[in-house]
Order: C-alpha cells, then structure tokens, then sequence
C-alpha cells in the first residue's frame, strides 16, 4: 500500500497493478468454495453456488479490467503516505482487541485511545492514557450500567460494580 | 383510511411523552455526533445502532430517524464553519458556506441552512407520506423477477452510474457481494465460505462493516496525511439572524431545492450528494446574483442545503414501501429495521402500519426539535468543532469499537472489524467509493432470494426474468446506468460524473 507518487500519466501503475491478482485470488477461492457446494445441489440448475459463480466471474473479469487500467496508468494519482500515524493507530485496535477479555472495556479501549491520541500527534502516554481510561470508564457506566450492552468488565470496573 | 388518518394516527403515537423523549435524545445524539468532521449521516448512524439494541422497536426507531435527521442538519454546520472537502454530500454547502462564514456572514449562512433544511424536510417528509402508499400499491403487483429487477437497477447506479469510474465502483460492489455471500444459505442451510469458523456462519454484520470502513478507514486516512491540511474553524461573528435580503434570496432555493432533491432521492438514482450538486448548478444559473457565487452566495447555501435534506427523506420512499436501500445510509437504517425482525416493504404498511406512520410522523416532529436544538444552541455545536484532533479520532475510533463490542463481544468481531477498517482504508487510497460495499453486502442476499425464487417460478428458465414488462424495463435501465455513463467518460465528460461521486449517503 506505499503510494508510488508518478508524476508522469500513462504509466503501469505498480501499486495498482497489485489489485488484479489480489481480486483474481477472491474469485478464484469463492468459485473452488461454491464447487465445493454444487455436489451437494439438487436436480434443478439453480442452488445455492448460482450466486457464488456469478460472483466469482464478475471479479474475474473486473480483475482483467482493473489490471488493464493499472497498466495504462489511469487510476487517480496518489499523495504520499506517512506509515507511523497509521502503524500507531492499527496497534491500538489490535492491542484493544488482545487486551480486552483480560483488562475489560476500560484499559483495553484506554489503551486504543491513547494509542491514537499517539499516531496523531500527542505523545504524552502518561498523560494520554489515563485521560483515555478514564473517559472509556465513564462511556462504560453509560452504556454498559445504563443502556445495558453487555461490554466486558476486567479489574477496573469489578472494583465498582 | 387515507393517507391523512393514517398521519393523524401516527402523529397520536410519536407525540406519546415517550416516543417524543426519543425523538429528542435522537436529534440530539445525531447532531452531536454529525457535527464532528470526518463524520457523515451514514457513519452517525452506524455508530449510534447499538445505543438503540434495548429499546422497544416504535421507540428505537423513532430514535433512529432523528438521529437520520440530525447528522444531515450537524453535517451542514461543520461544512460552513469547517472547510472540510472530501464530505461528499456538504462538499457544495462547503464551497460557499464557508467563504460566507470568512466574510463574518457565518451566522446567516447556518440560519439558511438550518431553515432550508427544516422547509426541505416538512415539505419532503409530507411528500413521503402520500407517495408511499401509492408505491406500496404498485409494488402489490411485484413478483421476485420485479423485485430482483429493481435491485440489480439499485446495485448500478449506487456504483457505476455516478463517480468517477466504472470500474473501481463495480469492483467496490462485487466487494460487497463477495462478502455477501459468507455464511449459511438462507434455503439450503449450507454454509458457504465460512472456511469452518463458526463465527462467519451467521455473516457480516451490516453495521460492523460501515463502521469499519467508515470510521477506521477514514481515521487512518487522515491520519497518513499527516498535518499536511490545516483545519480552521471560523467563528461566527455578528447576528445569527437573516437579514430581509437574505430571507428574499433564500426561499426560492429552499424550495427548488426541495423539488430537486426529493425526486431523485426517491429514485434508486443515488444520494445526496447529486441532489445538492444539481441544486447548486440550477441556483447559480437562477441567481440574479451570478457574481457572488465562488465568493459567499446565500442561494449556494440555501438550495444545497434544501435538497440534501429533501433527497434524504425521499430515500425513505424505497426503503419503507419497497424494503430498497438506495444509499449507504439506508442500507444502514435497513439493519436497523432487521435487527428487530422487521423487514420494510409492502407487507409492513399492512402488518405494522402503526409503526410505519409513528415513524413518519415521528419525522416531522424530529424536524421542528432540530429547528429549536440548530438555531439558538448553534454556539454549543461549534464548541465541538474545537476539539483537537488527536482527541477527535481517538474519540471517534473510542465509539466505534463499542458499538461493535456491544452488539458481540468478541475478539474475532474485532478482528473484523480492524480487517475491514485496512481495506476501507486501501480502497480510500487507491481512490474506490465505499458506499457500494454497504448496500452489496446488505442487498446482495436479498437479490439473491428474490432471483432464485423467480427462477424456481420459471422453472430454471433464465429468459423469464425479462418476459415482464416492469422487469424489462428496470433491466434496460440498469443496461443504460453503466453504458452512458462509460461513454461519456470516454469521450472526457466524466468530470461532471464524478462531481457526482456518491460516497456516503
């Protein structure tokens, strides 16, 4: 996903180029699932593969379109990318997704929160990160005690409730 | 009963103490939450789903519409006061909402776009509640090939007929149908690639998707710009009140644009965003004052506006009398309506009519608190426009994952939902519309079913699909839906498609 800045037009466009095959693949894994489906169909011609091969044959032939147009370089040109922010804010929500049967709702999305807070620029964790428990503990109150969702609750929120 | 009964009826139950508190907490939530840059109608509501799980449905839905409501009159306030381009609908309200709001004329420019929208919104809501029925009547005399007709019509224009490319929105789409797909077969009860996990056989979930897509992918958009856009937020100066002047220049485009907007609202022929396009198109050829445009034009404001919110409640005509999402929005209020088992169409008039018509009543009513909550409290919106960044999004991505860990604490929904948020991310890179993932995911089963129920009419025989009249029709126009628009853009007209770029509502 690293943008090839390309100041000249009409030239094979790499990135691009990478969508073809990656739609091919998709096509080709929802045709081997809905073959895998057509034995078990009954005496008429419609069963539950007709979708799945429609599917699968649309992607094939937009994948032969979207190599065409990556090749010819039409697709719109791109800004550069800064990677950090983006690497930052995906280990939040992959940190609170590990974190949360463990910690409960409030560590685990404090630790997203400030996170976050981090790819955007506020580099202060020790500032950050409290602000972000403690805001998560409140939502947590509102929504997990009053509107009754069922978030899970760690060491934090057995402390209260 | 007619129409009128019907309203009067509905009016009775949306004017209950309770249904009313919802309707307040809604428009409330809904402009609280549309204010924030970065977040159009359709993620407002994907992100306040889940607050509505515990309610009874009349109530949850009636909450619903006003958050609907809410995010289209909050999006307006922050594309006049914020220069935020790249919000598809408020795009045009940006372009001369905000040079008003640099010229000390921010406060006229939120009144007429408040007022617009509130004319808009009666005007079209009423409007919606006499042409239903009569849809509703017409879509009696549908069979399966009819109904699939029409969704194949609505999956070509959501994709291919607006934008920029063909291409990239049919692949947006066929995205969507893939991961339609996933889960058991609704007649067979087969799995289909679920790969042998358990979690993948009841599907996706419609709002795990938005949300992901919307809100990750947006956040790590901006995000990987850096601070290379720096946001300005323009105080507003002086009286919030229009002049007499200002009173004069707007009504015509309120109502213009209300004409505009609610007709192609109500056809599957996309969202708001083309409405609000067209308005601004016809109000600068109208205007007497053609100079001003480009430099704080009342009219800019005043149409657009008008017709963003009028497009918005003819989207309600397909999705309540057809059960047919149109824009990424109502593919969103259609979940809504599902997650209560409820499954808008003809049958819910009949079945359900107290509910059908508390809902559009509950819609006027949501109109009159959004005029009251806009103009006099106009200065506690802005407040959180102020917000830094860094808390924005944090805050953003904060309520997005509760959403999804409140309807199913997992660790594999999440998974989804950070999967789905790097795709919505990649496809907002290299440039594809989101909206069409949303309404193939949601749609794509119910095509499906009505295909397969038509064939097993017919007997296999695919020819009988087009052997209707309606079906014939609804087929070529879908034909012409990605064929013209392919043709204009090879000859180098596509800029107008893609000034048209559907992406959020």
């Amino acid at each position: 996903m690293s943008g090839v800045p390309s100041n000249e037009r009409r030239r094979p466009d790499r990135a691009a180029l990478v969508i073809a095959p990656v739609l091919f693949a998709i096509a080709a894994v929802i045709w081997w699932d809905a073959g895998r489906l057509a034995e078990m169909s009954n005496y008429s011609r419609i069963g539950p593969a007709t979708v799945p091969h429609v599917v699968a044959i649309g992607l094939a032939l937009l994948a032969v379109w979207t190599a065409f147009e990556a090749w010819r370089g039409d697709f719109p040109e791109r800004e550069p990318i800064e990677v950090k922010p983006v690497v930052f804010i995906v280990a939040g929500l992959a940190g609170q997704m590990l974190l949360l049967k463990t910690a409960g709702f409030s560590i685990a999305t404090g630790v997203l929160f400030a996170l976050t807070a981090f790819g955007f620029g506020r580099r202060k964790l020790w500032i950050s990160l409290p602000i972000g428990i403690a805001f998560s503990f409140v939502v947590y109150i509102i929504f997990g005690r009053f509107l009754q969702l069922s978030l899970p609750a760690g060491p934090l929120e057995h402390l209260f409730f | 009963m007619g129409t009128f009964e019907f309203l009067l009826q509905g009016v009775t139950i949306a004017a209950q103490p309770m249904n009313l508190l919802y309707a307040l907490i809604g428009v409330t939530l809904g402009t609280a939450v549309g204010v924030l840059p970065g977040i159009g109608p359709a993620l407002t509501v994907a992100l306040l789903l889940p607050v509505t799980y515990k309610l009874d449905p009349a109530g949850s839905l009636i909450m619903f519409a006003g958050i609907y409501y809410g995010g289209m009159y909050g999006g307006s306030t922050t594309s006049i006061l914020l220069n935020t381009p790249g919000e598809s609908a408020s795009v045009v309200t940006a372009l001369e909402g905000n040079k008003m709001a640099r010229a000390g004329r921010g406060g006229p420019a939120l009144a007429t776009a408040a007022i617009g929208s509130f004319v808009a919104g009666l005007i079209a809501t009423l409007c919606l509640a006499f042409i239903a029925p009569f849809v509703v009547k017409f879509a009696l005399s549908f069979g399966p090939r009819e109904y699939f007709a029409l969704m194949v019509l609505a999956f070509v224009t959501v994709s291919a007929a607006f934008g920029d490319s063909t291409l990239r929105g049919l692949t947006a789409l066929f995205v969507g149908l893939s991961l339609a797909v996933i889960g058991i077969d609704q007649q067979t009860g087969q799995a289909r690639l679920s790969f042998g996990i358990p979690d993948l056989l009841d599907g996706i979930e419609v709002t795990t998707l938005a949300v992901a897509m919307f809100a990750i992918g947006e956040t790590l958009y901006v995000a990987c710009q850096g601070d290379r856009i720096p946001d300005k937020v323009e105080a507003v100066k002086g009286s919030i009140w229009m002049s007499a002047q200002d009173w004069a220049r707007s009504w015509k485009p309120w109502l213009r644009g209300t004409f505009i907007g609610f007709p192609i609202g109500a056809m599957p022929a996309g969202g708001a965003d083309i409405a609000s396009f067209l308005s601004y198109s016809t109000e600068k050829q109208f205007s007497s004052h053609k100079e001003e445009f480009g430099k704080g034009a009342i009219e800019g404001v005043a149409g657009p506006e008008a017709a963003n919110n009028a497009s918005a409640a003819g989207t309600l005509v397909p999705l309540l009398s057809l059960g047919l999402p149109t824009t990424a929005t109502a593919a969103i209020m259609l979940a809504g309506f599902q997650q209560y088992g409820l499954q808008p169409g003809p049958l819910l008039f009949a079945t359900n009519p107290q509910l059908v018509w508390g809902l559009i009543a509950s819609l006027l009513i949501a109109n009159f608190m959004l005029l009251v909550l806009n103009l006099p409290l106009i200065g506690l919106w802005v407040k959180l426009l102020t917000i830094p960044k860094p808390w924005l999004y944090a805050g953003i991505l904060l309520f997005a994952t509760l959403g999804t860990i409140g309807a199913n604490p997992s660790v594999f929904e999440l998974g989804m939902l950070l999967v789905f948020g790097l795709l919505g991310f990649a496809m907002r890179i290299f440039g594809y519309p989101i909206a069409p993932v949303v309404v193939g995911l949601i749609l794509g089963p119910m095509a499906e079913q009505q295909l397969r129920r038509a064939l097993a009419i017919s007997q296999g025989d695919v020819s009988a699909l087009f052997l209707s009249p309606i079906a014939a029709v609804l087929f070529v126009l879908a034909i012409l839906a990605v064929v013209v628009p392919l043709i204009l853009r090879a000859r180098g007209k596509g800029e107008v498609l893609s000034q048209f770029a559907a992406n959020e509502d």
